[in-house]
């Protein structure tokens, strides 16, 4: 899937910690053959929380936290994490769903950073979300087909028999019933509507999918219907997607290369099948170890974290990490280490990466 | 791990249970026989819609009276308790049956601190003294590895983190040491680091105290971890059930099969696509007397409207038509057997 990378672009991955001059605007990243579709660099994302009508009271909550990223075409970009990493509000980010507090995100080329609604119309007829919760993403008193052929009217996709026609194309693609279309979304089933806002999320022929916890609501005999479909739509359509989930091996089995977060911040990316066999963070390592497998019933070699994920409110000092890994030092507790690219294919935050 | 030889705390025999519905009275769960003894972990797992919760509930007698009825036998150590009445009830449930419910938040009363909640569960089944109850409140708390309990004890539910609040849970649910444990889905609000450490819990419980527990989910993965023996349920009924190694080293059932090559590997070779089942699960109003897995099953025969046989091999038994050797022909075509090696 990856074709090899000259060196001088193996730190096309940087930590927000880092002087990031070697990426900005350099064109190092344009001369290579893989043109990323999609950039962020030290993105930030903050909300205020427990704000009152006293002025300067709540607190900042950095939910992402200068992250830098790359999403190049045709790949799937797995995004892992456990709930409060920041892995849906980068997707939100992503997608311009999310005013960007700071950093930098360019869609093929263009900074769309503070792109307002309408010069980011024709980024939404290429970037499109799919959310978690089918039934809560669609509107229960509109037709599937009225659902649908609105986002064909909005950008002007199709007119008159046009649209009919790709509605119809639409259902075939996700494998819905044609004589569904007139059927409202409470007539379906959790697997379905995943289809119609599939379907919907197709509408406009995008490039970039950010796919936000797609399958998790499903049970695990729809969810592989689903699974199936996201690799059949890549294949045949193109697609690039962003995959966020937080079952590991279902970003496995979809993704060619996945990024790890943790408290707003990616502690970890590389090439799938690399990354799982030989994690380089102590988190991605425990986190691994932490899935129970059906196929490997020993619990041999588990490396069971203690404590919870931080509050994102008071992040640790030094590495995030750092309160809960089995390997830190004292220099992990007072410096923050940057992503740093480890291999041509590998980038790791971490002082003592795993050999 | 087997521990067959106890003897038996829980068995259940021919229970069905049947909700009043606008189109008159449906069966959520049909027939369904088990048995527990005591120290053991049994897991019963299933898709959402297959009765797994419904069995749980009607056994504990916490199904609603007026639109429900139970049939069957249910004996809680030699004893029958469906016919129980609530006070009867009451004096076995939460001495010497513990639940543990799926979402902790919806578990715990927000307005009282978590150490009055667990006082008073040991009070209303022991005769001890307001301060004694609270002492063993921290200890439990403690005994389910809460780093402080002593501070723990005064907090509120929403002050606790999920992975917290699921320990207050189980903290309850051990406050007077039961034989028996029922855990619905205890996991499935956490996060994977965070089950990990309550599954580890689960096991130490076993150890320590020898409390049976039947643990609920529909992660194939927890069951592998830390069940004895696996009942498998769909469309109401328990459709396969036998011990773990077995049932995970060779799966008896079609739908079985399915649920196995649906979970995407965590190592080895990456599959181009997963051996999903196709179509949904059916609802419990549109199951007849025949299989209920038919209609997505591949194999399905005209047998098969007819209400399956149960097979046993071994340890194991299924609600099939198939028999041996077809049934392990058909297994390969599904499931390449390096993958249950």
């Amino acid at each position: 899937m990856t074709p090899s990378i000259p060196s001088n672009v193996a730190s096309r991955t940087t930590g927000p910690s880092a002087p990031d001059t070697s990426i900005h605007g350099t064109g190092e990243t344009c001369l290579s053959p893989r043109v990323p579709l999609m950039s962020a660099r030290s993105l930030v994302k903050t909300f205020t929380v427990g704000r009152t009508f006293k002025p300067g009271s709540g607190r900042t909550l950095h939910a992402v936290d200068g992250i830098s990223l790359d999403v190049f075409p045709a790949e799937t970009l797995g995004l892992v994490g456990e709930s409060g990493s920041g892995k849906s509000t980068l997707g939100r980010c992503l997608t311009r769903l999310y005013d960007i507090d700071g950093g930098t995100l360019s869609f093929e080329g263009s900074d769309i950073t503070k792109a307002d609604t309408r010069s980011l119309k024709p980024v939404r007829r290429k970037v499109q979300m799919i959310f978690q919760d089918p039934s809560a993403s669609l509107n229960p008193r509109r037709r599937v087909r009225d659902v649908l052929a609105e986002v064909l009217k909005v950008h002007r996709i199709r007119e008159g028999a046009g649209i009919e026609e790709r509605l119809g194309e639409l259902m075939d693609l996700v494998g819905l019933r044609r004589e569904y279309l007139d059927r409202y979304p409470h007539e379906f089933s959790g697997g379905q509507r995943q289809r119609i806002g599939i379907a919907r999320a197709l509408a406009v022929e995008p490039t970039l999918i950010v796919a936000d916890e797609p399958v998790s609501a499903l049970d695990v005999s729809v969810q592989a219907q689903i699974v199936n479909l996201f690799s059949e739509l890549r294949e045949k359509l193109d697609l690039t997607y962003v995959f966020i989930a937080h079952d590991l091996a279902v970003v496995r089995q979809v993704s060619t290369r996945v990024a790890v977060m943790y408290l707003g911040s990616i502690v970890e990316t590389g090439e799938t099948d690399a990354l799982y066999a030989r994690p380089s963070h102590p988190y991605t390592q425990a986190l691994l170890s932490a899935i129970p497998q059906p196929h490997n019933r020993s619990r041999q070699g588990r490396i069971l974290l203690t404590g919870e994920i931080p509050s994102p409110l008071d992040p640790p000092a030094g590495c995030k990490f750092s309160t809960r890994c089995p390997q830190a030092q004292a220099v992990c507790r007072e410096v923050r280490p940057p992503l740093t690219a480890i291999s041509s294919e590998r980038s790791v935050a971490c002082h003592f990466p795993l050999a | 791990m087997t521990v067959a030889k106890k003897p038996i705390l829980l068995d259940v025999n021919g229970l069905t249970v049947s909700f009043a519905t606008d189109r008159g009275m449906v069966k959520a769960v049909r027939d369904v026989s088990f048995s527990v003894h005591e120290g053991e972990i049994l897991s019963i797992v299933g898709e959402s819609g297959s009765g797994k919760s419904v069995t749980l509930l009607s056994l504990l007698g916490l199904h609603d009276r007026k639109t429900t009825s139970v049939d069957g036998m249910v004996a809680f150590r030699g004893r029958g308790i469906l016919d129980l009445n609530p006070g009867e009830l009451r004096r076995i449930r939460g001495r010497e049956i513990g639940l543990i419910s799926q979402d902790p938040m919806t578990a715990l009363n927000p307005v009282y601190t978590i150490g009055w909640q667990i006082a008073e569960q040991i009070r209303a089944h022991e005769a001890i003294s307001a301060r004694a109850a609270k002492k063993r409140a921290v200890e439990l708390l403690g005994e389910v590895g809460l780093s402080n309990p002593q501070e723990a004890v005064d907090r509120y539910p929403h002050q606790l983190s999920g992975g917290m609040r699921q320990r207050a849970v189980i903290a309850m649910a051990l406050s007077c040491n039961p034989a028996l444990l029922v855990a619905d889905e205890p996991t499935t609000a956490l996060d994977v680091t965070v089950q990990a450490q309550v599954l580890d819990l689960l096991l130490r419980l076993r150890k320590d105290f020898g409390s049976a527990i039947i643990l609920i989910t529909h992660d194939m993965g927890v069951v592998s971890e830390v069940a004895d023996r696996v009942a498998v349920m769909y469309a109401g009924r328990i459709i396969e059930r036998g011990e773990t190694e077995a049932i995970f080293a060779s799966p008896l059932h079609p739908y079985s099969w399915g649920l196995m090559g649906s979970i995407p590997p965590l190592t080895g070779p990456r599959l181009a696509r997963l051996k999903s089942i196709p179509g949904i699960p059916p609802t419990p109003d549109r199951i007849g007397e025949g299989c209920g897995f038919a209609p997505r099953c591949a194999f399905a025969r005209p047998a098969c409207l007819e209400r399956p046989p149960l097979r046993k091999i071994g340890t194991q038994a299924a609600l099939c038509v198939l028999e041996e050797p077809e049934r392990s022909a058909l297994r390969r075509t599904v499931l390449s057997p390096e993958e249950f090696a």
